[in-house]
This record gives structure tokens, C-alpha cells and sequence, in this order.
């Protein structure tokens, strides 16, 4: 035990005394979090619509007040006419201007209909389609709702439909594929490349010759690793819960026991790869290409794996990340109880207990 | 004579390869023995099975009083090692590392706050050892190996070509540590490429194609072969073989 000790504190050292690679590991998360809940964000937040309308009208406030009342979009002025819309998005007080008819009420019932325009600032083309989309959302579902006539909204109703495309998924979806990645990094990546170091070094050789057990000196390696995750995966939880208001909503008990199994299948990944490999570039390499790389791509983190060919939909389930990402969307996400990801913590577990199984086996018939 | 190491008829093969065939020999208490013989001679693989790394296809060895094959745990306590790659922790201070590895051989703190006093002092370390070992010269890295080799005052220090890529002074200055170790009745086994070095030995063993060709003082060794020096004596017995690099 007091050997144990001694090899854990030589592996909590190597990891202090590289500070540069610890700020990395414990930043990487906060910058991730940030990129992919703010700066990817495909959302649109705190629009200012300016109301064009010529006189008052109460289908018009009441539509006003149901715009303003949405999450995305503020409603900053009211406006008269339509020489006052271009210096106030020339200044950026409105970003987007609903255009009202005269007499815009009696004029629904008429023949003709009424004109509705919007008017959008498309200095960035992405974000103006979203808001214009948004907007007629908003609009066509006052009317319906409002009216029992049917009504034309000039030429706009065309457009609807692509409302409801994928891109409209929240930013916090992010959040279990950034854990899903991190957790990859962090174990797998760190851990084979520090057992391969001390083979590269030749420092095992002196470590196998001491008295210390093989499967100790493997141990005391993890525990570090162990320790960093658990600091990372409570970053995470902070971060997602105050910045990006993920609901958090099912048992968090659980939420910790998954990312604690996936944590350990890392480790056994980071010690099966240090089994097979022996120079750190190589360890590295494997780790990106094999096991990083997927979870990016195969483990419906960036693309729905609903929409990949069929190839790649059993590719995808041998990828660990991929029932991980889905058990912890279902909990933090969706708010579901333990009992519908029994299925995705047996396959992680049965994942774990194989990769451990055959590492440690390869570590021992290695030694001899 | 007190025998620290006995080898009988000890055999490692590898598939149809037989590394090491047949050997049999002893190490006295004390004694600086050295383990010579040519690349892919055997010596490491024999090295192996001593320190309890490898078990032997067939014989039978008895280091430090423990049965290599049934107590390789017990046998690891009572050695130490030292390879001919640099086997401290350069991203550790001089004093991490003597902690690390007094603490795997399992020297309680106290001692291990004693003795690496003296032995920084010895060195005349002191002021170096909150420096991490990456900043030392190449000479002072290969000492203090050493040093922490036999820091757990093992009975037998096992030194793979401890002196591989180092300057003849600071070679010189490590034979005299070989020495002093010896001295204090720490038994040295080592292995070494440079001939010269066999001449500081008490024995030699000269392995060939797996086979201990000559075992003796280096005196006797070059009486027999009528050799001016070790070199002459390596490169006779050396002749016959028939694997090398």
C-alpha cells in the first residue's frame, strides 16, 4: 500500500509539474463549452423588430405582444412610416422591421387580402433567414389561431415549411458530445501516452524489476487521470447548468454513474492502446484516429445518425461515445428516468469489461 | 565462500530459438562480477531471468536466497537495477526521484529523509536537488541512477551497460562508485560493452551463442589465453561465435 502511495504521488507529480498540459486538460472543456454554446450557436437570440404600422389596430398589438413575448425576438419600435426603417437598422436598433398595410385589419377580409412585408437585416445572411423564418413562424400561427378566415400573408406562406428543419436543435445539445470527446481525450489519449512514455524512457523496465506488481504500477497510473476527469465532468456540469441552461432534468445520481463507466471504458481504451503500441506518437495517432475521430463523427454528436446510411449506422454502435451521448442526452436533456438507458449502460458496461478484460491480459502476456 | 547468485543448467528458449543454453555458474557475496559476451550472446535474456523478469524455459537459479522461479516477488526486494538507457525520471526533481523510488522498494520516510541527506551530501547534490533531472549534465544523471539503484541497500545490483555513451572520466568516476559499492558488501553483476572496464571486475563470465565460454579472474583469463589485455581474451573466445548483429 505504501508503494501504491508512492506510485500514485510520482503520477499526480509528472501531471503538476507539466503545467501547460494540466491547463490544457482542465481548459479544454470551458473552451469547448463556449465555442459550441455561443459562438457555433445556430439560434437566434434577442432580435429587435421594429412594427411598421400606420395606425394602431388591435389585431396588430396583439400580434406585437406575442412576438415580444417569444424568447428570440424583443419588439424595440413602433414605427409609422417606412423612411424611418433605414436609419434605425443603419444604427442597429432593429434588426428586423414587420411591415403592416394601411387599414391592415379590414383589408384581411377583403378580396385582395392584406400585405404583411418583412424586412430583414442580412448582414449575415444565415442569421437573416433564420429570423425572417422565425418571424413568419410567429405570424402564421397568430393567424391561424386568431382568425377563422382564411388569410393570404402575401406570398409568404411558401417559406413555412423549412421552419421546422434540424438546424432549429439547441446549443446544449452540444453538451454530451463535448463530454463524450473530453473524457476520450483526457483517459484514453493521457493514459497511453504516459505508460508508453516510461517504455520509450525505459523507465518501466526499472519499475517491472521492482518489487511493485505490473497491474499496480497500471492502477496508479489511471488515478490521476480518474481524479482530472471527475474535476472536468463537474466543470462541464457547472458550465452547462449556469451559461448554457441545460435543464439537468433527470436523476443526476445517474448522470454521474454513466460518465464514471465511460470514464473507466476510456482508461481500459487508453491502457489496451498502451499494450499494442510502443512510442508515444503512434499511442497518440491511434488514439485520434481510431477512437477521437469517431466520436465526432459516428456518435450522432455533429450529425444525426438517423441520417447516415445504414453502413454507417452499425459502424456507429461499436463506438462507446455513441450510447454515452445517447444515455446522457436522454438524462440531462430529456429529464427521463434511469430505466429507459438500461440498454446504453449495459452496452457501455459490457464495453468496459471486455476492453479491461483483454488490456489487461495483453499487459500481462507482454510482460513475459 | 558465501554465493549470492547460483545458476544450474539454466535454459530460455524463444519458440525453436534457444537464447540461453545450458548455463551454470556463481556469484560470490561482495565480488564485482562481470557478465560479458557479444550482441545477441544471450546476456540480457540471462540478466532477465535473474532479476525475476523472465521465467526459464528449464534449470534452475537462486538469487539473494529466492528461488527464481517460484519467489521472482521476494528476489525483486532484494535486488537493484540500473539499464544502459537512462532509467530516472528526467520531468522529476533529483529528490522525487530518491522518494519514488525509496518508497517502491518500501523504505519508511524517515529513512528515506536520512538517507538521501547523506547520500546528496555525498554527491554534493545538496543544492541540486530541487532540480529536475533533465537539467543535470549527463555525468551527474548517470550517479545518481546508481545511487538510486542501490538506495534500498540491496544485496546485488544488476547494471546493464551502465556506462553506455558516457566520457571516459566520467566512466572512471563510476567504476570508482562500482567499487566503493562493492566495498561496502553490495554484490555488483554487470554487463559492459568496453573491454578495459572488464579488467576493474573480480570475475568475468564470457558468454557466446548462448553458451558461457570462460569464467575467471581477469588475470587467470589472460594467463590462459596469453592475452596482453581483456580485449585480446574477448576477441579470441569471441571468434568461434556464430550469431551477432
Amino acid at each position: 500500500m505504501k508503494e501504491f502511495i508512492a506510485f500514485v504521488k510520482k503520477e499526480f507529480l509528472h501531471i503538476f509539474r507539466d503545467v501547460r498540459t494540466l491547463l490544457i486538460l482542465i481548459g479544454m472543456p470551458v473552451v469547448l463549452i463556449m465555442l459550441f454554446g455561443f459562438a457555433i450557436s445556430v439560434e437566434i437570440r434577442n432580435v429587435n423588430v421594429g412594427i411598421l404600422a400606420p395606425q394602431h389596430e388591435v389585431l396588430i398589438d396583439r400580434l406585437a405582444n406575442k412576438i415580444d413575448a417569444s424568447e428570440y425576438f424583443t419588439v424595440a419600435k413602433w414605427l409609422t412610416s417606412d423612411q424611418e426603417i433605414d436609419p434605425l437598422m443603419k444604427q442597429g436598433k432593429v434588426d428586423v422591421v414587420l411591415a403592416f398595410d394601411n387599414r391592415f385589419a379590414s383589408r384581411l377580409y377583403t378580396k385582395d387580402g392584406a400585405q404583411l412585408g418583412i424586412l430583414v437585416d442580412a448582414s449575415n445572411p444565415n442569421i437573416a433567414a433564420s429570423e425572417a423564418m422565425y418571424l413568419m413562424g410567429i405570424v402564421q400561427n397568430y393567424f391561424q389561431n386568431n382568425t377563422q378566415q382564411q388569410i393570404k400573408t402575401g406570398g409568404l406562406s411558401t417559406n413555412v415549411r423549412m421552419l421546422y428543419n434540424p438546424q432549429l436543435r439547441s446549443s446544449y445539445n452540444f453538451v454530451p458530445g463535448i463530454m463524450g470527446l473530453i473524457l476520450i481525450i483526457i483517459c484514453a489519449l493521457m493514459t497511453s501516452v504516459s505508460i508508453v512514455r516510461e517504455k520509450e524512457t525505459g523507465t518501466m523496465e526499472v519499475l517491472l524489476v521492482s518489487p511493485i506488481k505490473p497491474i499496480v504500477i497500471v492502477f496508479a497510473k489511471m488515478i490521476p487521470y480518474f481524479v482530472i476527469s471527475c474535476v472536468v465532468l463537474l466543470i462541464i456540469f457547472v458550465l452547462s447548468f449556469t451559461l448554457l441552461h441545460v435543464p439537468m432534468a433527470g436523476s443526476l445520481f445517474w448522470i454521474v454513474i454513466i460518465s464514471m463507466l465511460y470514464v473507466i471504458l476510456a482508461l481500459s481504451i487508453g491502457l489496451f492502446i498502451s499494450t499494442i503500441v510502443d512510442s508515444q506518437m503512434v499511442a497518440a495517432l491511434i488514439t485520434a484516429v481510431v477512437f477521437m475521430l469517431p466520436v465526432l463523427m459516428l456518435s450522432g454528436m455533429l450529425f444525426p445518425l438517423e441520417s447516415m446510411p445504414k453502413f454507417f449506422q452499425w459502424i456507429s454502435s461499436i463506438v462507446p461515445a455513441r450510447w454515452f451521448i445517447a444515455a446522457i442526452r436522454k438524462l440531462m436533456i430529456e429529464g427521463l428516468a434511469v430505466q429507459y438507458v438500461l440498454k446504453e449502460l449495459a452496452i457501455l458496461a459490457g464495453m468496459t469489461l471486455i476492453i479491461l478484460g483483454v488490456a489487461l491480459k495483453k499487459f500481462n502476456d507482454r510482460l513475459e | 565462500m558465501e554465493n549470492v547468485i547460483e545458476v544450474q543448467n539454466l535454459v530460455k528458449k524463444f519458440g525453436n530459438f534457444t537464447a540461453v543454453d545450458n548455463i551454470s555458474f556463481e556469484v560470490h557475496k561482495g565480488e564485482i562480477f562481470g557478465f560479458l559476451g557479444a550482441n545477441g550472446a544471450g546476456k540480457t535474456t540471462a540478466m532477465r531471468m535473474l532479476c525475476g523478469l523472465s521465467y526459464p524455459t528449464s534449470g534452475s537459479g537462486i538469487v539473494a536466497g529466492f528461488d527464481i522461479r517460484t519467489q521472482a516477488e521476494q528476489v525483486k526486494r532484494q535486488i537493484g537495477y540500473m539499464s544502459q538507457r537512462f532509467s530516472l525520471y528526467e520531468d522529476l526533481t533529483v529528490l522525487d526521484n530518491i522518494e519514488l523510488f525509496g518508497g517502491i522498494y518500501g523504505v519508511s520516510k524517515r529513512e528515506i529523509a536520512e538517507r538521501s541527506e547523506q547520500l546528496l551530501e555525498k554527491l554534493q547534490f545538496t543544492s541540486e536537488k530541487n532540480k529536475r533531472v533533465k537539467d543535470l549534465p549527463q555525468g551527474w544523471k548517470q550517479k545518481l541512477a546508481f545511487s538510486v539503484a542501490v538506495f534500498h541497500r540491496p544485496q546485488i545490483v544488476f547494471l546493464d551497460e551502465p556506462t553506455g555513451g558516457v566520457d571516459p572520466t566520467t566512466r572512471r568516476q563510476f567504476w570508482e562508485m562500482i567499487l566503493e559499492t562493492a566495498h561496502n558488501g553490495i554484490t555488483v553483476f554487470v554487463t559492459t560493452h568496453y573491454m578495459d572496464e572488464a579488467e576493474y571486475c573480480h570475475r568475468v563470465s564470457m558468454m557466446v551463442d548462448g553458451h558461457i565460454e570462460a569464467l575467471d579472474s581477469p588475470q587467470n583469463l589472460k594467463l590462459k589465453y596469453h592475452a596482453a589485455s581483456m580485449g585480446e581474451v574477448f576477441d579470441l573466445i569471441a571468434r568461434g561465435a556464430k550469431r551477432s548483429d
